[in-house]
């Protein structure tokens, strides 16, 4: 749904179009939209519709007509205040909204309702016989806004995202509304004098109400499919479009450079190697697409792939990785990442032709571990000239140094496999 | 290639591929694109020298379901993405066929996909095995004859997942026979999803390659059966693409 993406609420909101508020709103946010709307201090709107309330009630018919067909918006006067959702970094990395809770100004403004209520109770004079049904129709009122309120909730909540509020509390809300509306309806009718009629009267309203529910049920039910089948379309094809618009531009690139440098099998490789890599990040990432490339990475997970990304580009061999569990990097780790990097570099170089290179990245409780090989012709560390110090510094020497251990060794079936094991700085879960 | 005790070794690209063959396999290709089969059928149907005989092929469920059961092959090839109800489908649709008593029809799932839920998702609903589409032809012959075999095959990555989803959790196992990795299944696991052939890990833990292979499917049989939940929500947290 394109609400989904709702800008900031410091964003300013298009001019010269009436909403209701949701942020900040006591009741229905109609005074505050209004308010937003007019370029007025809210407090003035909310007295103008309590002075309108004392005529007759015009305020409440003219309030509820706004509710109804104004929609519901974010933002309106002075909602800058207080930010109505904090963005909150969840633990798997991701951003999520999170809803900020009621304030005290919904329990002030039910109070200030009550009493008004009060006084124009007790200030109107109306005949004995209609002041009576004063009471039931207030009932009826408060029922009905509990239920409007509460759809407007369930509607923003699901543009926020942020609708994980308990469903128990949502029924007992919509319960407490039928309750009020039910209770103040038999209080009229028992102010008409026909209580001794009350059961036929409830048994009728059942028949018809049972009667309306078989003629128009299947047809209402199949209006909200459609409509929620419609929605699920909609959505779906937006996805579509978005993953297409990253797809197609980087995969006819890399195509048309294909084309281009056909006779050269290595460029084509690595081109093909990286349009892949691409892709597979794009779209089997577990978390956000289209992360910075540029960004450093924060984890050993990131980092080895990192790693082997490059290598790969670099030396045209490819590079299988395979990484368990995930933390983030220490000074220690990223010591090992770089004598990971080294050793993939050097498999890449004088192992690549028996194959893919495989790396093996897994995050234990305490240590963590990296292993490359490769399927080359192997070598013997002993053999290699002493001025030649690749091995010797850029990954035992610097695992060492950092307080941890390299082993490099011979595969028997060809191949050399380079083992680096480091301590973690600290046990993070 | 494979010798004739239903051991075969691993991997070995060196071994000639016109060595005769003592075996034969009838497997039939389930891939919704059709040059995809036609790779896999010139690389790996070659009857007299890779012993490995395409039955049929199939593009959706629907077509999977009905080949399958027309043909009654050996080992089946599937995709885990495919029109109709994807890979879980077929394997759904299939079940009496995996489970018949005599010549059960094993799945093998071959695929592109790299992400987690798709590939436990085909094991757990029933494939022996995972390996991905840049397996090379060799491998993949190798793959299909130890399918036949009744035994699992793993590719690195798999290994990696399975050890990912049964890392240890605070959660008490709901099944400790299940729930849990013996230490010999984690070191099997772990030189696999270092690249390691069976035979290579056979030497390394001083152990024979029939243990490996035991070892290997008593993973898998707990990977198919394992009902902790963590498996699915480790599935479902990596689900949001």
């Amino acid at each position: 749904m394109p609400e989904a993406a709702a800008p900031p609420v410091d964003v300013p909101r298009p001019p010269r179009k009436l909403y209701r508020s949701s942020d900040g709103r006591w009741l229905g946010g109609v005074a505050r939209g209004l308010a937003g709307h007019l370029g007025l201090p809210v407090i003035w709107v909310r007295l103008v519709f309590v002075g309108l309330f004392m005529a007759d009630g015009l305020g409440a018919l003219l309030y509820a007509a706004f509710w109804f067909f104004v929609p519901l918006g974010v933002g309106g006067v002075g909602s800058e205040r207080t930010p109505a959702f904090t963005t909150e970094t969840a633990q798997d990395g991701r951003r999520r909204l999170v809803a900020r809770k009621p304030d005290k100004g919904q329990i002030v403004a039910l109070l200030l309702m009550v009493v008004v209520s009060m006084v124009f109770v007790g200030n109107v004079n109306l005949a004995g016989n209609a002041k009576a049904y004063l009471w039931p129709t207030l009932l009826v009122g408060a029922g009905v806004a509990l239920v409007w309120r509460q759809a407007d909730n369930a509607r923003r909540a699901r543009w926020m995202e942020a609708g994980r509020r308990k469903r128990t509390l949502n029924l007992a809300r919509a319960a407490a509304g039928v309750v009020l509306v039910g209770a103040g309806v038999t209080g009229i009718f028992v102010l008409q004098g026909s209580a001794e009629h009350l059961g036929s009267i409830l048994q009728a309203a059942l028949a018809v109400l049972v009667g309306i529910a078989l003629l128009a049920g299947p047809y209402l039910v199949r209006m909200t499919q459609d409509l929620s089948e419609e929605r699920l379309m909609r959505i779906r094809a937006q996805e579509r479009a978005e993953v297409a618009a990253h797809v197609h531009d980087s995969v006819l690139h890399t195509l048309t450079l294909i084309q281009r440098n056909a006779e050269s099998a290595s460029e084509v490789r690595r081109l093909a190697r990286a349009q892949e890599r691409d892709l597979r990040a794009w779209l089997y990432r577990p978390e956000g697409n289209g992360k910075d490339e540029a960004e450093e990475p924060g984890t050993v997970g990131e980092a080895v792939k990192r790693s082997a990304a490059e290598v790969e580009d670099k030396h045209g061999v490819p590079l299988e990785v395979v990484v368990v569990g995930d933390c983030p990097l220490d000074d220690g780790l990223s010591a090992q990442m770089q004598a990971a990097r080294e050793a993939m570099v050097n498999a890449a170089k004088y192992g690549g032709e028996g194959g893919a290179v495989q790396v093996y990245a897994e995050v234990e409780e305490e240590t963590v571990f990296v292993s490359v090989r490769d399927r080359g012709p192997g070598f013997d560390l002993d053999s290699i000239p002493a001025d030649r110090m690749g091995v010797r510094e850029s990954i035992i020497g610097r695992m060492e140094r950092n307080g941890g251990t390299a082993r490099l060794r011979a595969v028997p079936d060809g191949g050399t496999e380079v083992e680096l094991t480091m301590k973690r700085a600290e046990k993070t879960p | 290639m494979s010798d004739e005790q239903g051991k075969p070794d691993a991997t070995e690209a060196s071994a000639p591929e016109t060595e005769p063959v003592g075996r034969h396999a009838r497997v039939v290709l389930v891939d919704d694109h059709r040059m995809f089969r036609t790779g896999v059928q010139a690389e790996i149907g070659r009857t007299e020298t890779t012993g490995v005989e395409v039955v049929g092929e199939a593009a959706d469920v629907d077509q999977a379901v009905t080949v399958i059961t027309a043909t009654r092959p050996e080992v089946v090839l599937l995709d885990v993405h495919l029109p109709g109800g994807g890979g879980v489908e077929v394997l759904r649709r299939c079940a009496p066929l995996m489970a018949a008593a005599d010549n059960p029809v094993r799945f093998l799932a071959l695929s592109v996909s790299d992400a987690a839920e798709d590939v436990i998702g085909v094991i757990r609903g029933g494939a022996r095995g995972y390996v991905t589409k840049t397996i090379t032809g060799t491998d993949l012959v190798d793959s299909i004859f130890r399918v036949q075999d009744g035994d699992a095959v793993f590719s690195p990555r798999l290994a990696g997942f399975v050890l990912d989803a049964f890392a240890s959790t605070d959660a008490p196992p709901v099944d400790e026979d299940l729930d849990r990795l013996t230490q010999r299944e984690r070191e099997v696991l772990r030189l696999i999803a270092r690249g390691y052939a069976y035979k290579e890990i056979a030497k390394q833990l001083f152990i024979s390659v029939k243990t490996v292979e035991s070892h290997v499917s008593a993973v898998l049989r707990k990977l198919q059966l394992s009902n902790r939940h963590e498996l699915t929500r480790w599935a479902t947290a990596r689900r949001l693409v």
